[in-house]
């Protein structure tokens, strides 16, 4: 298997996206080797992630393909940056939703040529890739739909439209009345710009298999994340981790399909008490930004000093799930308005007061029998980063050990993240 | 016998325990090789247990046959054996600064590691002292003595660095710059200390803490005493040597 496994090309299919296929082509080996190292070096893996094993052999061909191809019959392709942006309407009228999150050091270069270095990376990860012409998801969307979470994100947009058509949502920053309205009709502009795109109308029944469909996926994840929780963890957190951010790019009808066949099989597992870790290895939940596909970095380090991670608590990870919309709706506008209500769930730490987030980490930290919490922090973004200040009284009040780290893409602080951890899980041990 | 060796950015220091008693302690250059110098510095005692911290101590691990701790717990231990009712360390050392915070039994509770940034280390004294045309006892020694200071704004090191070349192209005398920038690092160091705990006093380890002057800033700036072991730059190997102890 470990031998075997390779990342894919298809210089073809790239020339016909308009990518830079020389400088493309040195991407698969590279993920190849990274792959092999981070993932299949690991023992004892469920036989089930043989799936998603497959779609990072296929991230860069086999999955564009069929996208590729799904857009020329008459599916256009819509590219978000964030989990507010409602996937569900873009499936009701017939697109495809892509996650275009930024997670590699590679194409940070290509941005700083243009946009300010003290930025977050992920912000800058994105649009390098789009800048560079190296990332074949990119390159196929018909248009991306941004937001307003962050200052670098919406500044950025601004740009970014000069490559690729950028809407914008305005995402509020508060929960009260007036923001809801506002963040209704925000929601309703959304529709109506898929609709355009995609020329069809999402009526009751098609919103109504959108919100389903998602719904599905979401479960999906909860399910999984619940039985992953188990002591002794039937599942590496790095795995864990590369499915959530699977879930941003797979088809989500075959995607649910395959979370739930790795789920049956981690219910066996714990029944028969097959674990990759043994019930001593401390178990640390990560919480904060999110961490964009191929960002493994903090991961690898925590598994790496022998302990295993047992939550995120992050965009990529319980944010994007834990909340389903309701499906009880009669009509088309009950219908946005719940799925409106699921969205302002979402604790973002762009929101002020965001106290939510403090209840919801406390609960995520109990039911995934954590030992200790490491909160991670892109560089730069501000919110999180502030916000880890409550955080660290909320788990000192109650004497959780927490830990917080800032960092970026690049693997220069590997040595220092690395003795933190460490350092942290001595804290843990005692 | 238990020996500790502490690998650290800028030197490689070693402390020999017999039946608990200091036997022997060093301090070298950590060089281009430091697991073949700290292999050589091993060879002095074979039969010893060995623990490893520092930067170097998974390289260590690749050619020896030891056990390894942390930096954090190495010194935690050390300073702990040292002054015995310690319940917060600052230590500095080449690479990096660190805050550790313990119970009353000695327990590490909390600790602060800078980030990605040199500012307030070892690295970010010598790369100012160079720029000054000091060697690092006289940059102590020439703060101490200034009589003027002028603000340091910048605690990037390379920024510090360029501002420091445009102070001394403005006639300030090197001494008031030595004197100001050994006044913003100790600012940033009480800052990091504040920051993670409250104590009545600080134990202050790493070869930072040679540095009299900063010392005194330190002291000023935190309103506590401060206690600095008699050869600071040891206190991980000696945590790490008594860690052999007890392992």
């Amino acid at each position: 298997m470990n031998d075997a496994f390779q990342v894919h090309s298809d210089p073809e299919l790239w020339e016909k996206l308009g990518m830079d296929v020389a400088r493309f082509s040195g991407m698969p080996a590279m993920l190849t080797n990274a792959y092999k190292n981070i993932f299949l070096s690991q023992h004892n893996r469920p036989s089930k992630m043989a799936y998603f094993d497959d779609m990072v052999a296929n991230i860069h061909t086999g999955r564009i393909r069929e996208i590729y191809d799904a857009k020329q019959g008459g599916k256009p392709v819509v590219g978000t940056f964030c989990v507010y942006v409602p996937e569900e309407l873009v499936v009701a009228a017939g697109g495809i939703c892509i996650g275009l999150c930024g997670g590699a050091q590679g194409s940070i270069a290509d941005a700083e040529k243009i946009l300010p270095r003290n930025i977050c990376p992920m912000v800058k990860s994105a649009f390098g890739f789009k800048v560079g012409k190296i990332c074949p998801y990119f390159q196929v969307v018909d248009l991306v739909y941004g937001e307003t979470t962050c200052d670098a994100k919406k500044k950025t947009w601004e740009l970014l439209d000069r490559y690729v058509p950028t809407h914008v949502m305005e995402i509020p920053q508060m929960k009260r009345e007036r923001d809801k309205r506002l963040w209704l009709d925000e929601v309703k502009d959304f529709k109506a710009a898929v609709e355009r795109i995609t020329d069809t109308v999402a009526d009751f029944d098609a919103v109504s298999a959108g919100i389903k469909t998602i719904n599905a996926k979401r479960f999906a994840l909860q399910r999984l994340n619940s039985l992953r929780h188990h002591n002794p963890s039937p599942i590496s957190g790095r795995d864990m981790l590369l499915i959530e951010q699977i879930a941003f790019y797979d088809e989500p009808v075959r995607f649910a399909q395959k979370v739930h066949e790795l789920c049956d099989e981690l219910e066996q597992r714990i029944s028969s008490g097959d674990a990759v870790a043994p019930t001593s290895t401390p178990r640390i939940m990560v919480s904060g930004t999110p961490m964009a596909l191929p960002n493994w970095k903090l991961h690898y380090i925590i598994e790496s000093a022998g302990a295993i991670v047992v939550n995120e608590e992050s965009c990529i990870g319980t944010r994007y799930y834990k909340d389903l919309i309701d499906e009880g709706s009669t009509d088309l506008d009950q219908q946005l308005e719940r799925l409106t209500e699921r969205y302002m769930k979402i604790d973002c730490s762009c929101f002020t007061p965001n106290d939510d987030r403090m209840a919801q980490v406390l609960k995520e930290y109990e039911a995934s029998g954590a030992e200790g919490i490491i909160d991670y922090c892109l560089q730069f973004c501000h919110t999180y980063n502030i916000e880890a200040v409550k955080l660290r009284e909320m788990c000192e009040a109650r004497g959780i050990p927490f830990m917080s780290i800032e960092t970026d893409y690049s693997p220069d602080d590997m040595g220092q993240l690395q003795t933190r951890v460490e350092a942290f899980l001595e804290q843990i041990r005692g | 016998m238990q020996v500790g060796i502490d690998l650290g950015s800028r030197t490689i220091k070693t402390v020999a325990l017999q039946g608990g008693a200091l036997l022997q302690r060093r301090v070298v250059e950590s060089g281009f090789e430091p697991h073949r110098q700290a292999l050589q510095m091993l060879g002095e005692h074979p039969r010893a247990r060995v623990v490893a911290t520092g930067y170097g101590r998974h390289l260590m691990q690749q050619h020896a046959k030891l056990d390894i701790i942390t930096e954090i717990k190495a010194h935690a231990l050390g300073a702990r054996h040292l002054f015995p009712t310690c319940r917060a360390i600052l230590d500095v050392g080449g690479q990096d600064s660190k805050v550790i915070q313990l119970s009353e039994s000695g327990r590490i509770v909390n600790f602060q590691m800078n980030d990605k940034c040199a500012a307030g280390t070892g690295r970010f004294l010598e790369m100012m002292a160079v720029s000054l045309g000091y060697d690092m006892k006289q940059f102590g020694l020439a703060a101490a003595e200034a009589q003027g200071c002028t603000a340091i704004n910048s605690m990037c090191a390379v920024f510090a660095e360029s501002e420091v070349v445009s102070l001394k192209n403005r006639g300030v005398p090197p001494g008031d710059i030595a004197r100001s920038v050994h006044l913003a690092v100790a600012s940033r160091l009480a800052a990091m200390v504040q920051k993670t705990c409250e104590c009545q006093h600080l134990v202050f380890t790493g070869g930072v803490a040679n540095n009299k002057t900063l010392v005194a800033m330190l002291e000023k700036a935190l309103g506590v005493p401060i206690l600095v072991p008699e050869d600071p730059s040891v206190t991980g190997a000696l945590g790490a040597a008594l860690h052999a102890g007890s392992s």
